[in-house]
């Protein structure tokens, strides 16, 4: 181990954080990258199955609600954008790479929103789940993302709140709206569960990544902690968990829960999910449609540079 | 009487902001540029709070409308008086920004005359507004000069979105009646006050932006009186649709 590999580690070990100019290793600085534009990606695709509602929100209030929220994970994409560009990568470029289909982001945003409820459901169990590992985040080892994820994470806190609000409502209306409500839990229940990986020995990057203390906990643990907290959430809604094997288990102080679909995970990883094309096509298009108002802008801009610069 | 006078035009006031708001939310997540994305909904967000403003002092004064959503959502397509620019599709950037300048200059020198308003809840509504709108403004002229002068691709597509957005101005500076009526009363700005200086500042703006003016033509646009576009039923439709096929629900 030489010096700068020494001082890293030293870091490490009493938790200082890594800055941007501080020496990393190279993997370090790549995982890191990788990890934190697709979480910005994540944030991106993701304004699009909530987008889908905004025009139909069903009152002045929810609509408000709704688009302040999507405007909320634009803002995300952005600190995450700026917290992956302190690693020596530049906005276009992440782009690109989301574009042509060599990052990934979040597969629970290649699921459609098909009814009002879904927006209540993702607030509810999405940035439920999200927020789980997100807090976990707020500790990473590298400053700039832990120090992003902090904001990150009590913006999502308002919106899961949000959520379940929502449901709230609907689980208290009317038969219609409360079957919505139930529909939705049914069609995001599995795909919630599968937003924290695939389980830790199926995990390629989780290993490396607690030994950097960029990642704290386990896919395993989060995702009983998830269920442990959402369980009684369910029941306070009146609404059912579909899920057979869903049981307190006394000893272990959890609930046990059935097996996950992970043929159906990583088929929706590959690009197989129901709106993976959609939403990557929608992504590329308002690229595309913005090229001549950015190169406008950069036009204009240096038309201003020379003008000031000839006075 | 005067006080459903009144609610009828804080309606009209809020169907402006409404459905450009409605617009705007519609490209939430489509921008061209990050940062202009969550400008553009900033701005549709201020809207959508100044339509609530002025729907819940409607339906506090009237004998017709319980709350602020039976006004937003379970109207029928004549009885919003929105001017038909703010319904006008998003069409491509260019369209949209050119949409957002000609509110915006009027939208703003209408609020400098409506803080004059004795209806004092108005006035408070407009004082509140100023203070965003004055941002919007900013924001959508900004890129008025961006885009004129930035590339000939993007003065093209700004020229082709004042061409055919101009007849819709006029129904900006014109009154309707109950306009005309509210003004008799000191509640409401006299419209045809504003039409010189709304078109001297629009012209000097598009002219530093090198983009030529169209001729002044007969226009017979008059969504105040509740005439709109063949684009408006689809927004409505989105709009509604919850509100239409579940009657009778709390959200």
């Amino acid at each position: 181990m030489d010096k700068f590999e020494q001082a890293f580690q030293n870091k490490l070990d009493n938790e200082e954080k890594i800055e941007p100019k501080d020496w990393m290793p190279e993997k370090y600085r790549k995982t890191l990258i990788r990890q934190i534009s697709q979480h910005a990606h994540s944030e991106i695709v993701g304004m699009l199955p909530e987008g889908n509602w905004i025009t139909r929100a069903p009152s002045m209030r929810r609509k408000i609600g709704l688009l302040a929220k999507v405007q909320d994970e634009a803002g995300h994409g952005l600190y995450l954008y700026s917290a992956a560009e302190t690693l020596g990568i530049d906005r276009a470029e992440l782009f690109d790479q989301l574009h042509s289909g060599i990052a990934k982001y979040s597969s629970i945003f290649n699921y459609p929103t098909i009814s009002w409820s879904d927006i209540g459901a993702i607030g509810w169990l999405v940035d439920g789940a999200a927020i789980m590992n997100q807090v976990m985040l707020t500790r990473a080892s590298y400053g700039p993302y832990a120090r992003a994820m902090v904001r990150i994470c009590k913006e999502e806190s308002f919106h899961q709140r949000q959520g379940y609000e929502m449901m709230v409502s609907l689980a208290n209306g009317t038969e219609e709206q409360k079957e919505m409500a139930q529909d939705s839990l049914n069609r995001w229940w599995w795909p919630s569960l599968m937003m924290f990986g695939p389980s830790n020995a199926e995990s390629t990057h989780s290993a490396q990544s607690m030994a950097w203390k960029i990642k704290r906990k386990s896919n395993d643990d989060l995702r009983q902690q998830f269920v442990d907290v959402t369980v009684p959430q369910a029941e306070y809604l009146g609404l059912k968990i579909p899920d057979d094997k869903l049981k307190w288990n006394e000893e272990r102080g959890h609930y046990d829960f059935g097996e996950i679909n992970w043929d159906e995970f990583w088929e929706v990883v590959k690009g197989n999910g129901p709106c993976n094309k959609e939403r990557l096509e929608t992504r590329v298009k308002a690229h595309e449609n913005g090229a001549w108002v950015r190169e406008a802008a950069m036009a204009y801009s240096e038309k201003l540079n020379t003008a000031v610069n000839h006075k | 009487m005067l006080k459903q006078k009144i609610s009828a035009y804080s309606i009209l006031l809020g169907d402006q902001s409404l459905i450009l708001g409605q617009r705007l939310g519609e490209l939430c997540g489509h921008g061209p540029i990050l940062e202009v994305d969550i400008a553009m909904t900033n701005i549709a967000l201020d809207l959508l709070g100044q339509a609530r403003l002025y729907y819940q002092l409607a339906a506090e004064l009237s004998d017709t409308y319980e709350d602020e959503d039976q006004i937003a959502f379970l109207r029928r397509e004549k009885d919003y008086n929105n001017c038909v620019l703010v319904e006008m599709p998003n069409g491509d950037f260019g369209d949209t920004i050119v949409r957002q300048y000609l509110f915006d200059v009027y939208h703003l020198m209408f609020l400098n005359q409506l803080k004059e308003s004795n209806e004092k809840r108005l006035k408070a509504i407009a004082e509140k507004s100023i203070k965003e709108v004055r941002y919007h403004l900013n924001f959508s002229g900004d890129w008025i000069l961006r885009l004129g002068k930035g590339t000939e691709v993007s003065n093209q597509k700004i020229q082709k979105a004042v061409d055919t957005l101009w007849p819709y101005t006029k129904e900006l500076v014109q009154s309707s009646e109950l306009e005309t009526e509210m003004h008799g009363f000191g509640i409401a700005p006299n419209l045809a006050d504003l039409e010189d200086e709304y078109y001297r500042q629009v012209k000097s703006k598009f002219a530093e932006a090198e983009i030529k003016l169209p001729e002044d033509k007969w226009s017979q646009i008059q969504g105040k009186k509740g005439l709109h576009s063949e684009h408006f039923g689809y927004l409505l439709s989105d709009l509604q649709y919850l509100q239409r096929s579940y009657p009778n629900s709390k959200w």
